[in-house]
């Protein structure tokens, strides 16, 4: 029987400081044979163990056919995430995974794609767009709308010049409080939505942030003739086993874990926004 | 397998067999004033003429002049401790000189385990975690381990307490699945069943005599005068569409006002599986250690993301704890969460009682 709790031995192989908050892990596995057996999908996430401090779960950021190095960007916020923030080139962590279910790319090809993020470093979706650009003729349009607090909370600030000209690609990003030279929307993300041009029959949402940005972006979407199949989230709640037993992110009859962090609107539905679930 | 009749005086015979076969025997004792399970290896230790007394926040033993050994309902414990241990040590991860990590696990001891006296709620609460940490996508190494060892003898229920309410759920009183031997205690002995090869194996080397027609009748008639006597019950045994049409219904908050989000409901529920992981590093710095303990969704911990708690107070969690054990487990297990072995009642110290929430709130859910 695999012992599914068990964790793997990988190594730093660089690191990125994105922020000052926000920092990116390049890594590989110690031992060749099981680092070229690693397979994810995008929106997936792995459980990474800091020796003697504890287990985080955390987005897998590089794209799939990366057979080098997969990546993880993460933001320091408390016990584990300070510890990780840091190691340094050739520190060894421990690390099992992949766990969860990712964003719907394959139902997503020959679709407008919209991706919509709030709050800091939203790594989940990076990795969708990386991968969209990657694979360009197999969707139609691509929409990024990012939405931070401060302008200086926006990582990857020139990725988001570039990808604003690509074609077919429309950039929208806003920060509620912005400096001088802030060349996009002062205000909230969603205050946005009446510039997107796509085709809301045909288009595929993936988005992930704080709860209320979602729900506003959710009825917008709604109100456009989006399908609620169509719009998918990624969830954050509690994690400890990322396997399903522990409990820790039930979401009604669900475990964000196993059944998510992707779920489409139509699934969230029932509970989404209710306090306490 | 129907095996035989087997006089009081020799029922330290199936102790015997069972330690012939390799089996540590647990059996019900009394410790503390409640009836615990227990090293089990003189049959004298049974908890002869015990009786309990449960109610809301109450649980009491007296003794009478019965010289039954299994006359009581539920105690604290279920059969929950000796597959899902409530603190285990999972793996530990080695760090040398030049900073590699070393991973091991920890696997418990292969002990075989036998378990005298096991109620038909409880199997059915195993069954609920064999589902759980077995049958999923991963399976636990941890539980399995201890579960494959496990052999099982149950005791069919004559004495339920009255916070009993398996005859509503559908689990009990008598046990009707998952057992390698089941007793139905008489007055001067037990009717003996075989449930499994290993359980016909045991029955086997027993001094059974057949059983009459009158002896069948008495066992049989205090069955259902078990079932019949109980008073508490579910309204019905899919309350999840009641229970969710019912999110602001202001019982919640009524029943908020008076549980002391202790827990105490989740440690003897016998379906309850949450846990909670952590590390211990050594002083030394040479190792340290990954283990898992019983965790309950009445913590403030438990909900906990960075900057927030999903469910930050005492009427969100309650209303967790009650929506998923009667309502979203139907989604996740295809049967509720509850078996109505009661002890979520009669331990809780303030005497919360699951079937009048479940009532009071879903009252109006169809009948099943
Ligand atoms: C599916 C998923 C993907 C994630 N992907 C990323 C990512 O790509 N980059 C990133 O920076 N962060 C990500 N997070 C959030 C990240 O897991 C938390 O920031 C991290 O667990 C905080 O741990 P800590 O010990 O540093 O913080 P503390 O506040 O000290 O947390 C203590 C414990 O609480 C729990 N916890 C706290 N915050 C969270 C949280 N937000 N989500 C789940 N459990 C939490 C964990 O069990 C943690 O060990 C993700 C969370 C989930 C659920
Ligand atoms: S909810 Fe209460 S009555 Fe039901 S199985 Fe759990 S402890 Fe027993
Ligand atoms: S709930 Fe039923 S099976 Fe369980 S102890 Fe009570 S009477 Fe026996
Ligand atoms: S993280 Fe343990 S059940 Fe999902």
């Amino acid at each position: 029987m695999v012992n599914a709790a068990l964790p793997h031995e990988i190594e730093v192989v660089e690191r990125i400081q994105e922020s000052p908050t926000i920092f990116t892990l390049r890594l590989r596995f110690t031992d060749p044979v099981q680092h070229a057996a690693f397979r994810f999908e995008p929106g997936q996430f792995n459980m990474l163990y800091l020796y003697g401090v504890g287990e985080v779960p955390i987005s897998i950021v590089s794209d799939p056919e990366d057979e080098k190095l997969f990546d993880h960007t993460i933001r320091v916020v408390g016990r584990v995430t300070r510890g990780l923030g840091q190691l340094k080139a050739r520190d060894r962590l421990g690390m099992r995974g992949p766990y969860g279910r990712g964003w719907p790319l394959k139902q997503a090809e020959g679709h407008d794609v919209m991706i919509i993020t709030g709050g800091l470093g939203c790594a989940p979706v990076v990795s969708v767009i990386n991968y969209v650009i990657r694979r360009r003729d197999r969707f139609r349009r691509l929409i990024i709308m990012q939405g931070v607090k401060h302008s200086d909370d926006l990582i990857w600030r020139s990725q988001y010049s570039q990808w604003s000209k690509l074609r077919d690609t429309q950039v929208l990003v806003a920060a509620d409080v912005g400096v001088a030279l802030w060349p996009w929307h002062i205000g909230r993300v969603t205050e946005l939505f009446d510039q997107v041009e796509f085709d809301p029959s045909q288009a595929m949402i993936m988005m992930c942030g704080p709860q209320g940005m979602m729900r506003v972006a959710v009825d917008h979407l709604l109100r456009r003739g989006v399908t609620e199949d169509h719009i998918h989230l990624s969830m954050e709640r509690n994690m400890h086993c990322a396997v399903g037993h522990c409990g820790h992110c039930q979401y009604g009859g669900k475990f964000v874990c196993q059944d998510g962090p992707v779920f489409s609107y139509a699934e969230a539905r029932p509970l989404f926004g209710i306090q306490g679930f | 397998m129907e095996a035989g009749f087997l006089p009081r005086a020799w029922i330290q015979a199936l102790l015997d067999a069972l330690h012939r076969a390799g089996y540590r025997c647990v059996g019900p004792q009394v410790r503390d004033g409640a009836i615990v399970y227990d090293t089990l290896d003189r049959a004298g230790a049974l908890p002869q003429g015990v009786r309990d007394r449960q109610g809301p926040g109450q649980y009491r033993l007296e003794t009478t002049a019965s010289p039954r050994y299994f006359s009581w309902a539920n105690g604290p414990q279920a059969l929950k401790p000796f597959l899902f241990a409530p603190h285990e040590v999972m793996w530990r991860a080695e760090r040398d000189a030049r900073g590699a990590i070393r991973f091991s696990e920890i696997m418990p001891a292969a002990e075989m385990l036998a378990v005298i006296g096991a109620r038909a709620c409880d199997l059915a609460a195993l069954r609920l975690q064999d589902r759980h940490f077995l049958q999923g996508k991963f399976a636990d190494p941890y539980y399995a381990a201890r579960r494959k060892n496990l052999f099982l003898v149950a005791v069919h229920c004559t004495h339920p307490a009255d916070t009993c309410f398996c005859a509503s759920t559908g689990d009990g009183p008598r046990a009707t699945q998952d057992f390698d031997i089941a007793l139905d205690e008489l007055d001067d002995g037990y009717l003996v069943q075989a449930g499994s090869d290993q359980g016909s194996m045991i029955t086997a080397q027993l001094p059974l005599a057949p059983t009459t027609d009158a002896q069948r009748g008495i066992a049989e008639q205090e069955a259902q005068e078990a079932a019949r006597r109980q008073t508490r019950g579910l309204p019905s045994r899919n309350l999840r569409d009641v229970l969710f049409a019912n999110l602001e219904h202001p019982r919640w908050e009524n029943v908020a006002e008076r549980c002391l989000s202790c827990g105490n409901c989740t440690a003897v529920c016998p379906t309850c599986f949450c846990h909670g992981e952590r590390d211990v590093t050594a002083l030394d710095n040479s190792h340290s250690e990954h283990a898992r303990q019983w965790d309950s969704c009445f913590t403030q911990g438990h909900s906990y993301i960075h900057g927030m708690t999903i469910r930050a107070d005492t009427r969100m969690r309650y209303r967790q704890w009650l929506t998923h054990k009667l309502g979203s487990w139907h989604d996740q297990y295809g049967r509720s969460g509850c078996v109505g072995c009661g002890r979520c009642i009669a331990w809780c110290p303030v005497g919360i009682d699951i079937t009048e929430e479940a009532r009071a709130i879903g009252g109006g859910g169809g009948h099943g």
